[in-house]
Parts: structure tokens; sequence; C-alpha cells
């Protein structure tokens, strides 16, 4: 029932997901446990900036990507001078916009979950020598799992329901960014239907079972990325 | 070298402290005052946890800071134990796992005498393989103290160990407190705000008050300044370190030795010889100048006076050396004058009560 096309869209939708995802978890992680421990003034600034995707509609921080991103954009010119060409239209170009779009999905429940740890556990484990690194793998990672799982679903089915973004980022490139909430617009742009409802509906029964998963493992509501 | 040097200077505004103390390297030494004293941030302060931009500490030689050579050495590197007014167990842990994570970062194991030793000392040996939420409150607190001895710090700090527990647990966990007390040689500092602790576990007493020290010293000495307001306080006591020198089954009384005399006490179970740790309330203590026959009080004994003070409310604290031993009085100003109590005059002292501290 699905085309290759389809197969394609899916494929690399798992993959800029994930990959995504996976640079939110290793970028994210200490960024929210920096905004969870400072006392800096400015980090109000920082908490609306990390937020700012979760209101933005998607076109705006596309539009603002595709421009910094092109070649007469302040990343355009890094990245060309670095011998890397422009992001816009590329595979990677979508990962990084990904990361950007989904980056509070992935903040917001580390920062929750670090703030509700507290300093007390802290405090015990450095009393009992073990320095500020060995602290956080040890203490903090464990007490936060449930922040990390969620972080880490809430990212990865956010990044694969990404379109405005996508569109205003990568385009519509059939195996490079036709991702599959792209491929469902062409079906509807097309009337072709059937094939739409086809995709639609797997993407609606694997988010509803990722969330499903999500939410009866950790028994309680996970943390909000809301707040 | 054996010693606890501990100077410190913090300003945060409303609050500050400002410390120069020298402390014993054996024994516990308790750090009393209200809240708000400073007696917990100057814990923190030894432990790091809490940096003092002015600070010399030094524990038996063995800096851990000098602000004026810029050294602070971060908690973690220090050779201390901590335990924490709430448990602060490790929710992810079981006990054995939570007694381990010290053990392990100083490349030891669970495998020694010292462990099981402490594990025996602290009665724990059953609650092993659970996690703590599975722990009542008195068990947390005896783990956490497990987990902070098993490391055999250079000195062992505890912030107010028994205030989050109900008074039948804290009777639960005192004696196991005491017990240590006997059987570790490790050097203790103590913060309460309850007095009833103090008794029971002092060696060496610091009183704090707004962020400084007004008197440090032995028990016996600090207990019996006069000048301070504990002396005056209606919960004034004197403690005694007493021996077990006989058993009048009979009268249901035990005869104990202090240096310089004995006194009996209503009927104790422990055996000839046992040291016991006894507390006189001044309000408990009265004064004659002869010594009466007609009286129901056992316990009189010859005494000298060797200081008093009025306080504003008609009563007079009267400080006793009875042998070797100091006791505390509270009488009325009123039998003061009639007896012409005056420092250097022998008297006789009636204590109508003792209570045992362990």
């Amino acid at each position: 029932m699905l085309s290759a096309a389809d197969m394609a869209a899916i494929w690399l939708t798992l993959k800029v997901a994930s990959l995504a995802t996976s640079i939110l978890l290793l970028l994210g992680t200490p960024l929210a446990w920096w905004l969870a421990r400072t006392e800096f003034r400015g980090k109000s600034i920082c908490n609306a900036l990390v937020a700012l995707p979760l209101v933005l509609p998607p076109s705006v921080l596309g539009f603002y990507l595709l421009v910094l991103m092109g070649p007469n954009g302040a990343v355009g010119k890094l990245t060309t001078e670095l011998g890397l060409g422009t992001l816009p239209f590329t595979f990677a170009g979508l990962v990084v916009a990904s990361v950007l779009y989904s980056l509070p999905f992935v903040v917001q429940p580390l920062q929750t979950a670090f703030t509700a740890i507290g300093n007390a556990p802290l405090e015990a484990a450095a009393t009992l020598r073990a320095s500020p690194l060995d602290t956080f793998f040890t203490v903090v990672m464990p007490l936060s799992r449930s922040g990390f799982l969620t972080a880490a679903i809430l990212g990865f089915t956010h990044t694969v329901g990404e379109f405005g973004v996508v569109l205003m980022v990568g385009g519509n490139i059939p195996e490079r960014t036709r991702v599959v909430s792209v491929q469902i617009y062409n079906y509807v742009e097309a009337s072709e239907y059937p094939q739409a409802h086809g995709l639609a509906g797997g993407l609606l029964v694997f988010s509803f079972l990722v969330l499903l998963l999500m939410y009866s493992t950790l028994k309680t509501n996970p943390v909000s990325p809301l707040k | 070298m054996t010693e606890i040097i501990a100077q410190f200077k913090l300003d945060y505004g409303a609050f500050s402290l400002d410390v120069d103390l020298r402390l014993p390297s054996s024994g516990i030494t308790v750090l009393f005052g209200h809240s708000g004293s400073g007696k917990t941030t100057l814990l923190r302060c030894i432990a790091g946890l809490q940096h003092a931009p002015h600070g010399f500490l030094a524990i038996n030689g063995t800096t851990w800071q000098d602000s004026d050579n810029k050294l602070f050495l971060p908690t973690h590197k220090r050779a201390l134990g901590y335990v924490f007014q709430e448990a602060n167990l490790f929710a992810h842990l079981t006990v054995l796992d939570n007694l381990c994570y010290g053990l392990t970062r100083i490349g030891q194991n669970a495998k020694t005498a010292q462990f099981e030793q402490v594990i025996e000392l602290l009665g724990i040996a059953h609650l092993m393989a659970r996690l703590p939420e599975r722990l009542s409150g008195g068990e947390r607190q005896r783990v956490a103290i497990a987990r902070a001895l098993v490391l055999n710090p250079d000195l062992l700090l505890m912030d107010e160990p028994l205030a989050s527990l109900d008074a039948k647990r804290k009777q639960e966990i005192l004696p196991f407190l005491t017990r240590l007390h006997g059987e570790l040689n490790i050097p203790v500092l103590y913060v309460t705000h309850s007095q009833q602790e103090v008794a029971q576990l002092a060696d060496y007493l610091v009183l704090l008050a707004d962020g400084k020290v007004q008197a440090a010293g032995l028990l016996s000495e600090t207990l019996s300044r006069i000048d301070l307001p504990q002396a005056q306080d209606r919960q004034a006591a004197s403690v005694w370190q007493v021996t077990v020198i006989e058993h009048e089954t009979a009268y249901h009384l035990t005869r104990v030795a202090f240096a310089g005399g004995e006194l009996s006490l209503p009927a104790i179970n422990a055996a000839l010889g046992t040291a016991l740790r006894i507390q006189i309330y001044a309000r408990d203590v009265s004064i004659t100048l002869e010594v009466s026959k007609a009286t129901s009080i056992l316990n009189v004994l010859p005494a000298t006076i060797s200081d008093i003070i009025d306080d504003e409310e008609g009563q007079s604290v009267v400080r006793l050396q009875v042998g070797s031993q100091t006791l505390l009085a509270h009488i009325t100003r009123k039998s003061a004058q009639l007896l012409a109590l005056q420092t250097g005059m022998m008297v006789y002292v009636q204590i109508k009560g003792t209570s045992i501290l362990n």
C-alpha cells in the first residue's frame, strides 16, 4: 500500500528525527542543567528564547533560518567559508532546523526534572567524595530518568510531526528533504486522498502509541513541556 | 596539631558569621544555638558546602581552607562525613548501594571489619536490600549516619540529625549516637538546638548567637557559666559524670560516686563500675546553711559557692563547687538574701531530683 516514495519519506523522517533528538539531548542537557542551576540575571531571557519555538509560527522560524543559512546570511557565509556550502534544501539543514524547532520540547522537561532534584542529593554526593561530573552521571541522571525519557520522546515525536519549518528550509526534494508530513501535503495537493490516508493514519497511530508508551512507563504525569 | 582550627567570616547583610574556634579533635563537640544563630552555616562552611569568603580551616594539621592563600578544597576532596537534617539518601539506590557510594570513591568496599562494625552499631543489617522509600524516618537517619561513618572520616559533621524525627524515633537513635561516641574514634561536630541532646552527647560545647561564639569549652565549664543566658534558663542544668558503686535493692536505689562525693539515684539497671552521665536541673537544687536531719531529701552534699548572679525576675543563679564538680542552683533572690549567700561560703546543697542521660 505504501509506495517507494512513501517509504523513502518515512526513512528520511526517522533519520532526521533520530539525529535531531540525539543532538538535542547532547546540547539540551547542559543547557537545561545550566538553566536549572544558574542564578544569572539574564536567565529569563534565555528561558524565553528557548520557549520561543513553542509559540512562533513554524513558517516564521523557517523563514529566518532560511535567511540566516542562505548564501547572504551570517551562518550561510560561515558554512560556505568552511567549505560546507549552504544548508537550506539539504539534509543537514533540515536537521539543524529540527533541532531549533524541537529545542523547548527537550530542554523544558529536563530543566523541570533537574530543578525538582534540588540541591540536597548533590550536596550528599559531594560529602561522599563524588566530583560534580561524577555526581551528574551517578545521581542526577538516574534521578531525572523520567525527565530524559519525556525529553527524548517529545523531541522525537515533535520532530516527526514538523511541517512548516521543513517546507521553508528543506523544500520538497525527494529522498533529501521530503519527510512524511510533506509527502502527505503533496498527496492532498494532488487530491490523492487514499495515499494521504495511509500516511496520515500511520503517523496518527505512531504518535499515539509512542505517547501511550511514555505515559504508561512514567505512570505519573510526565513533566509537561509547557510547565 | 591534633585540633580543629575554624575561622570564618561571611556577611549576607541581614546575617553575618564571625567565628574563631579551636576545637578538640576527639569526642563530640556540640554547636548549640537558636535558629538563626549561624550553627548550620558554620557547619556548612566547615564542610565546604558554603564558601565563606574569609576563612581558615585546618583539621589535625590538614588545611581545608585558607583564603589568604587562595586555598579552598572542594567538599568532595575533604575527608569528612556529613549527616543532614533530612536523611538525604539517594532515592534510586538501595541501602547497600547508598552505603557503598562513598566507599567505592575512596577505593574501598563493603567487605571490611569497619563496615561490619558500623552496620552492627546502627542495627541496619536487615535493611540492605531496601530502597529508601521503604524505610521509616528513624531507619533512614540511621542509614544516613552509617553512610557517613563507613568512610571513616577525619571529621563527622552532623546537622540536627534528630530534628526531623518525632520523640519516639529520637529515643531510638540517641542510644546509637552515644554508642558511636564510645566505640568509634571519630571527632564529631554536632549541631542542635535541643538542650537534651547537648546534655546527653556533648563533651565540648560551643554556644552560638547571632553568628558569633558566646562561649566555648568543656561541657561542664560552659554549662556553669552563669553569666550566659543558658544558666538563667528554666531548663538550666549541670551534667555530671558518675560511676555506679552500689545497688540498694531494698530501697530501689543505686549509689553512684563522682569526683568528691556520692549520690543516691532511683535504681538503675547497670553493673557496678558503669560510667553514667546524669543531669541535675538547677531548679531541683536548694541550699541550706546546715545539715538538717529532718529532711526527706537523700542527697545533701557539702558545697562551696563560687559565684552568684541575680537575674531580672527575682531569681538568683548560684554556682557551687561540689567536690570537683560544678553545680548550678536556681533560688529566689529573697532566699539568697535571707541566707546572706556570698561567694566563698560553705553551704549544703539538697538535690531533689536527677535524671540519667545514658
